[in-house]
């Protein structure tokens, strides 16, 4: 019969760790729980760092180059930390027809900031969602949990000035 | 559980229900939620229980009513003359108003009308009780006949009984494809006595489209009596429902629906006292279109980059862990309890020959009415977007319907009297898709639009195969040309060329329709595409030769 190693020691003394390791243990440690521990990782930690990669792969005992693989392929996914706030801008169909691209180019113009990137201070991170199913309110933006619909790009920045304690 | 104490709980539900004479639901969906649904039912709640109502009102979340453009949306019944009136853009500080116009007789608040096209139009069977019913208690859903069907099915039916409901009821997949129900249960039920798993697919990733995150988040009970009877019906012991994690709200209902369910032994060992046993599961995706792909899907759950494999075999016969495996969509799975509670006849008796029963459609972009819709089958998409959607805003000219997403087409003004069915969308270039539906007016350049939906699968491409790989970026590429102005008709040319090679040879439905948009867009508005190329001024933006959104934005503005 085939034997396994134990699980591998926790990367350190943070209590997060645990809850990563509750998820692959919940799973029986096998494979097909890797992107339910990503998730979970993610969750915790916010991003997911090549300590954390190492980890997932010895606890579900899965190659490090699959565990890479999929942490790269899903979008949701994200392998640098995010800002103290995020704004998602949805990129949908119908917030496209309505003006997600002039809302892009005000973010762009008044905190210099592309989509996927962090304003250099840390505290706002740009992203773009392929549809938030918020398409009656288009256009619609989050701004850290906060969802707003039907919004011009004054208005949105303006919140995101609010959001950001300015 | 017998069909006896399940009738128990419904009446016990019922008769407390009853005994409240004014029923105050606000739709805390997504849409509502997000102009402050929670604080305006937070403010209903808070102001009933201040004036000692508690006995005379029941305030309760509910899921989607629909109109989402004009939320946050509040309904009050009032039980003694079965009125119901529907308030739209309640706000938080109008509650308490609302609730001491109760008392008085007269709410001080004007009613959104409801004897309206968008309304009228509408037939429910998958959304029948959404709006209705808090999605997050399951006696709610028992009161409304919830559950009945599964008990009825595992307790006196037959498994082959079950499927042949299914077959004769004419009920095709509401993913998009519409490949009939029946005979795919009846595939995998073929299979023989082997494990087998239940896949409810609800990656919900066309850009445009969120029926089935307002069925999850409104009815979620629905759905996993659909599955546990698709279960019992294929011989399948377990089933995973696939879900967006971008939706958490659809999430968090059906982590408590399934809790709630098993705790009443509707779902779990041994249901109702027999052999069958089913057990749900939720696998949260992690943002990849292809994963609406049935073995895309099948190797994200087993914990793989969701890629896709050729098929034979189809998943039927070798899916999950190599086992059948049954895959329908949210809608599908939705539509199968009404089914067995009323017989296959009466859903056979709604909409056209071939395409049975009702769809629901996201309707949205520049229409008056955006929201979530029912109709039946066979109903014009004129109908859809003149009576229903309350036509275009601000007295523009409607150019197109774009359905079926990244995989579907735009629909220009000299088809909008074509029946919504399977076979006359696929006729007309389109598809009927998984039912988003957005409206385009004048100020959109078909060109533009295309274009978005080749970098939508451009970057969506798993990367696997070649043609889907390659072809959409040459595409995209091409159409970028051609929006900046820089392009020759030997470009147009080519652009034709490889619409047909990615189209045939790529390996999965994301590459083999990802040339849809520009094939519908160059076969309906094809001087657009001329126009650009001839360096004249984009019929939208008149910004020529550079033609982009932004720009078209400015000058709608």
């Amino acid at each position: 019969m085939q034997t396994y190693p134990g699980p591998p020691p926790l990367p350190s003394d943070d209590k997060r760790w645990k809850i990563v390791e509750a998820t692959a243990r919940r799973h029986g440690r096998e494979p097909h729980a890797l992107i339910e521990t990503l998730h979970t990782v993610q969750e915790t930690f916010g991003y997911l760092d090549e300590t954390a990669l190492r980890f997932v792969a010895a606890s579900l005992r899965t190659p490090l180059s699959r565990v890479y693989g999929a942490a790269t392929f899903y979008h949701f996914f994200t392998l640098k930390p995010k800002g103290k706030h995020t704004c998602v801008v949805c990129t949908g169909t119908a917030c496209y027809i309505k003006g997600a691209p002039a809302l892009l180019a005000a973010m762009e113009k008044r905190h210099g900031i592309k989509p996927g990137e962090t304003t250099p201070d840390g505290e706002l991170s740009l992203l773009t969602a392929r549809c938030l199913g918020s398409c009656g309110l288009a256009p619609a933006v989050v701004m850290d949990s906060a969802v707003m619909g039907k919004i011009g790009p004054d208005e949105m920045l303006g919140r995101i000035d609010k959001g950001l304690g300015q | 559980m017998t069909i006896e104490e399940l009738r128990k709980i419904a009446e016990t539900e019922r008769a407390a229900q009853a005994k409240c004479p004014h029923k105050v639901c606000v739709c805390i969906a997504a849409g509502c939620l997000s102009s402050g649904a929670d604080q305006v039912r937070d403010a209903l709640k808070r102001e009933v229980a201040e004036s000692g109502m508690q006995s005379d009102v029941l305030v309760k979340g509910v899921g989607c009513m629909g109109l989402c453009s004009a939320g946050p949306l509040v309904e009050v019944r009032t039980e003694f003359d079965n009125s119901a009136q529907l308030f739209a853009g309640v706000t938080a500080e109008e509650a308490p108003e609302l609730i001491r116009g109760l008392d008085t007789g007269s709410v001080p608040l004007k009613p959104c009308p409801t004897d309206v096209p968008f309304f009228e139009r509408q037939q429910k069977i998958v959304l029948e009780n959404s709006g209705r019913i808090d999605p997050e208690r399951i006696e709610d859903y028992i009161a409304a006949d919830g559950y009945a069907a599964l008990v009825t099915a595992i307790t006196e039916m037959t498994p082959q009984e079950v499927i042949d409901q299914m077959v004769r009821s004419g009920l095709r997949g509401r993913g998009g494809a519409g490949y009939p129900t029946g005979l795919k249960w009846s595939t995998v039920a073929k299979t023989g006595e082997q494990e087998k798993y239940v896949i409810c697919n609800a990656d919900e990733g066309d850009p445009g489209a969120f029926m089935d995150r307002a069925v999850l988040e409104s009815d979620p009970h629905r759905v996993l009596e659909g599955m546990a009877i698709a279960a019992y019906a294929v011989g399948a012991q377990k089933g995973f429902i696939y879900v967006r994690a971008e939706y958490p709200l659809a999430v968090k209902h059906l982590r408590t629906a399934i809790k709630q369910a098993e705790r009443l032994g509707l779902l779990g060992s041994n249901i109702c006292g027999t052999r069958f046993s089913f057990q749900a599961d939720i696998r949260l995706g992690a943002g990849a279109f292809v994963c609406g792909e049935e073995t895309a899907l099948i190797a994200s759950i087993e914990g793989r980059r969701g890629t896709p494999r050729p098929r034979p075999p189809y998943p039927a016969e070798e899916g999950l862990w190599d086992c059948p495996t049954l895959i329908n969509n949210v809608e599908t799975f939705a539509n199968v309890a009404p089914i067995v509670r009323n017989g296959a006849a009466w859903f056979a008796a709604i909409g056209t020959e071939k395409s049975k029963g009702t769809k629901v459609f996201a309707l949205a972009g520049r229409v008056e009415n955006t929201g979530l819709i029912e109709v039946p089958m066979g109903i014009t998409l004129r109908e859809i977007i003149q009576e229903i959607g309350g036509g275009i805003p601000e007295g523009k000219q409607y150019k197109a319907v774009q359905t079926g997403g990244p995989s579907g087409g735009c629909i220009p003004e000299q088809h909008l009297d074509s029946p919504v069915d399977y076979e006359s969308l696929a006729r007309i270039g389109s598809i009927m898709g998984s039912g988003g539906m957005i409206v385009m007016d004048e100020t959109s350049c078909m060109v533009d639009v295309a274009k978005y939906f080749m970098e939508f699968c451009m970057s969506e491409s798993c990367g696997k195969c070649v043609p889907c790989r390659a072809g959409t970026q040459q595409m995209h590429g091409l159409l970028e040309k051609i929006a900046a102005g820089e392009a020759t008709p030997a470009d147009l040319a080519l652009l034709e060329e490889l619409c047909e090679l990615v189209r045939g040879t790529s390996l999965c439905g994301l590459g083999q329709s990802a040339p849809n948009p520009v094939v519908t867009t160059l076969k309906y508005f094809r001087k657009e595409y001329e126009d650009h190329i001839a360096g004249k001024p984009c019929p939208t933006c008149h910004t020529a030769p550079r033609c982009d959104t932004g720009a078209h934005e400015e000058v709608v503005r």
